[in-house]
């Protein structure tokens, strides 16, 4: 590349305020063509503003954007796609109920006498997803199709305006494993292409994977640019968090007690009446972690809806402490023992509209002292609640705050600060660290472990293959509704859990 | 054309049916028959404008209660400009002007200041009952009498459908065509593909440059423009004069049209059509003397229509999703 050619993009000087909170300041990014340019942060760091401000949906206070070395002024997304520049949004901007080719053109239809030319929609659809082996049928409905896919008609609509800049709003925070790999592969056959794609992420392990340069930002700013090649996870994780971080875990082995959690011949359907769980054994002692392992859609969810109630069982049964809690309601399997940090937290975990205290006391808030006689006690809940902001470092810590307005992983505190502050015998951990960025993560895995020496039993689910390995005690592996192998997490080999979790047997 | 069958099957159900009785009856009463359908298609008319503003504002995601209001007050301005200038034509554009500026104003209120739209629809009911009832003025007529029917040369002819569909006044025509005009521009246009999304997925919409509030705006006051119709119909078309509160709910009963109809005008014109019999057949039942005491029970009969349908039957409809949510960038 010659030194007189400048760059597909280059963000100089870019200062954003929101109100009190400065959003971006003084930021430089340098984006050339033909690159993957990730971009790393934590939530709240100022990626997606400066993203926004490229994309025309925020005008900077100061500072400048410039398009192969031209000034841009954008005052909308409308000019953004004029420029050549798109972008796939991290809450997917698609309309679920037209037609995938309806989705990609919008905006920008092909007509014929002023009808939409639909076949002709379809037909660019089509050609496009074969040349980047995206795979898609034009025709169907987008909200019948799974996330991945739906993220796939974002990047044909950025790619049917011809971008060269393509900016990618956490694209793998809803994705699976074999998904984000999909995605990973696309991109990079885009970059090869000419594209500049600008891929904003706070997954560390695909950072490495995909990104030919990193620039990393914390708290607004632009905090470090490297390539692979001269860092590794953990700097990046340092630079990033603005302090040294353990990604690995520091543990000590666990003392296992008594039988916790007996799980026992369970069948359980899928709200399609299907079999979910066919026979599942699996015991947790007091003061371990059982985690499982697999590949979403092999029964986890179901798992986890009849340890907690929330789903009725076929046959088999679970033991809670000698106690039999099979069949019994949610409410009174919370207040015999078990803790739950569901998979969705916005939709099981939390109610948005309501305050941070409101929230700590969901599960007990008819009890002495939060309500006597039938008469809740405000004051109660609030000191409660005060104690538990700090002690699980929400932020920012007003109790009286809407827990909509949170952000992710402070709403997972709000969900563990509730739940591990309940004297339960078994947590049931779904997906704890879904969508949370790596200081929080950091933390929700420390209280894990800490609440596990306590002699707490605790099942974790989840789909990150690395948690469950780091977090665990035992590890166990489910594969079409059966656990296809349980073995102790220590010495355990990666990749032969990996092929378990992908046929079900290990060859 | 197999999935709209399956879409609108409780609408072509119930057409069928009430087709197969009025056929039965017509062996007997020919003449009966004929009547009663002429005044299911004219009591459908004013319904049919009012479902089709309903869902040019609809779609676009904006919920309009405020289509009586509309109506009525174009009654109104429509009836006093016909009287005054004596131009039938100037009352329905007067009419439609009435429609679009009450139009303009909720989306005012509603897009731009972003306010509850229920209340900005209400806002437009109270006004018009109270501007038209302030300045009504008993006694004016109009100089040239109510729009007149229009044969269709031969198609008039037909028996029973001839004189119901072919012999008409010139607006009850045009809302026939608007029919597939609204249905050919919401799902065959540019515009209708943006109104839907706008309707959906605003931000979706806004990502890929379409404005919303342009889109909301257009199709607020297009949609007013068909109210204006429907109000001109009452006073112009239908009666020849203006009454207080002339519209008695229909523009209420529009909503639950278009709901019926599944926000499509071709449903909406199914739907339309089995309230405007409901209509007819109590106007012939009273006319008959039934229940001669307690008229109130025969003329009950179409808004029980009403309920029994969108209690029974609508149940799986699915209004856009972004439906009375003001909508803002940031």
């Amino acid at each position: 590349m010659g030194v007189a050619e400048s760059p597909a993009l280059e963000v100089q000087g870019v200062t954003k305020r929101f109100g009190d909170v400065l959003a971006n300041e003084d930021v430089g990014l340098r984006v050339e063509r033909g690159r993957i340019h990730a971009l790393l942060g934590e939530n709240g760091a100022g990626k997606s503003t400066l993203v926004n401000i490229i994309f025309g949906l925020y005008q900077a206070d100061t500072g400048e954007v410039r398009r192969n070395g031209e000034v841009l002024n954008l005052n909308g997304p409308r000019d953004a796609i004029a420029h050549q520049i798109g972008m796939v949004h991290q809450h997917f901007q698609l309309v679920p109920v037209l037609s995938v080719a309806e989705n990609v053109v919008l905006g920008d239809e092909p007509t014929r006498h002023g009808v939409v030319d639909l076949d002709r929609a379809a037909a660019v659809v089509r050609e496009l997803s074969e040349r980047f082996g995206l795979d898609i049928d034009p025709k169907s409905i987008v909200e019948d199709l799974p996330i991945g896919i739906q993220q796939r008609v974002e990047i044909l609509r950025a790619l049917y305006r011809e971008v060269d800049i393509l900016i990618l709003d956490e694209p793998t925070a809803v994705l699976t494993p074999q998904e984000t790999n999909h995605l990973l592969n696309v991109l990079r056959g885009l970059a090869d292409t000419g594209v500049a794609v600008v891929f904003i992420t706070h997954k560390l392990r695909e950072v490495m994977a995909v990104a030919d340069e990193i620039t990393v930002m914390r708290r607004g700013r632009v905090v470090g640019h490297t390539v692979p090649a001269d860092t590794d996870e953990s700097d990046l994780a340092s630079m990033m968090v603005g302090r040294p971080v353990e990604l690995r875990l520091k543990r000590t082995p666990a003392s296992p007690g008594d039988e916790m959690l007996t799980i026992a011949d369970l069948v359980v359907d899928d709200d399609r009446q299907t079999r979910a769980l066919n026979g599942i054994n699996l015991d947790i002692r007091a003061g371990e972690v059982v985690g499982v392992a697999g590949v979403e859609g092999n029964g986890q969810r179901e798992l986890v809806e009849a340890v907690t109630g929330l789903r009725g069982v076929v046959s088999g049964s679970i033991i809670l402490d000698g106690e039999e809690i099979t069949g019994r309601s949610p409410r009174q399997i919370s207040t015999m023992g078990v803790a739950h940090i569901p998979e969705d937290r916005e939709k099981f975990g939390l109610i948005g509209a309501h305050t941070v205290a409101d929230n700590m006391v969901l599960n007990r808030y008819h009890h002495r002292p939060y309500s006597r006689h039938g008469i809740r006690r405000p004051a109660a809940v609030d000191d409660e609640a005060t104690r538990l902001v700090e002690e699980f470092d929400v932020r920012p810590p007003n109790i009286a705050a809407m827990v909509a307005t949170l952000s992710g992983g402070n709403k997972q505190k709000v969900v563990a600060a509730r739940e591990f502050s309940h004297d339960s015998k078994v947590m049931v951990a779904a997906q704890p660290t879904r969508g949370i960025d790596i200081g929080n993560i950091e933390f929700i895995h420390r209280r894990l472990i800490e609440y596990r020496d306590a002699g707490m039993a605790i099942l974790l689910v989840s789909a990150e293959l690395d948690e469950v390995l780091g977090v665990s005690d035992r590890v166990a592996v489910i594969y079409g509704g059966r656990i296809v192998s349980c073995e102790p997490a220590e010495g355990i080999d990666r990749d032969r859990v990996g092929r378990l979790m992908l046929s079900g047997a290990d060859g | 054309m197999s999935d709209l069958f399956i879409r609108f099957r409780w609408v072509i159900l119930t057409i069928l049916v009430f087709v197969f009785v009025t056929l039965f009856t017509a062996e007997f009463q020919q003449a009966q028959t004929t009547a009663v359908l002429a005044s299911a298609l004219r009591q459908s008319t004013p319904l049919l404008f009012g479902a089709l503003c309903g869902v040019l504002c609809e779609r676009s995601g904006v919920v309009n209660i405020g289509i009586e209001g509309q109506m009525l007050l174009s009654a109104f301005v429509g009836f006093m400009v016909a009287s005054a200038t004596g131009s039938l034509v100037a009352g329905i554009l007067a009419g439609m002007a009435t429609g679009a500026l009450m139009g303009a104003g909720l989306a005012g209120l509603s897009v731009t200041l972003q306010g509850d739209q229920i209340i900005a629809g209400t806002v437009l009911n109270i006004a018009a009952f109270g501007i038209s009832s302030y300045f009504f003025q008993q006694g004016l007529t109009l100089p040239s009498g109510k729009t007149s029917p229009v044969s269709l040369g031969p198609l008039a002819d037909l028996p029973v459908i001839g004189r119901v569909f072919f012999i008409n006044p010139p607006l009850t025509y045009l809302s026939l065509i608007l029919i597939w005009l609204v249905w050919f521009v919401l799902f065959r246009t540019r515009w209708g593909l943006w109104t839907r999304s706008v309707g959906e997925v605003p931000s979706a919409a806004e990502t890929v440059g379409i404005s919303v509030a342009r889109v909301r705006y257009t199709n607020l006051i297009a949609g007013g423009c068909l109210a204006g119709l429907g109000g001109a119909y009452l006073s112009l078309e239908a009666v020849g004069s203006f009454e207080r509160m002339m519209t008695n709910g229909r523009g209420f009963v529009a909503l639950a049209v278009m709901i019926f109809g599944r926000w499509n005008p071709i449903g909406i014109w199914g739907a339309a059509l089995l309230f405007g019999y409901a209509s007819a057949v109590q106007t012939q039942l009273q006319f008959r003397g039934w229940l001669a005491d307690d008229p109130q029970f025969i003329g009950m009969i179409p808004y029980v229509v009403c309920i029994v349908v969108l209690a029974g039957f609508v149940g799986r409809a699915r209004p856009p999703a972004a439906i009375g949510q003001p909508y803002s960038r940031e």
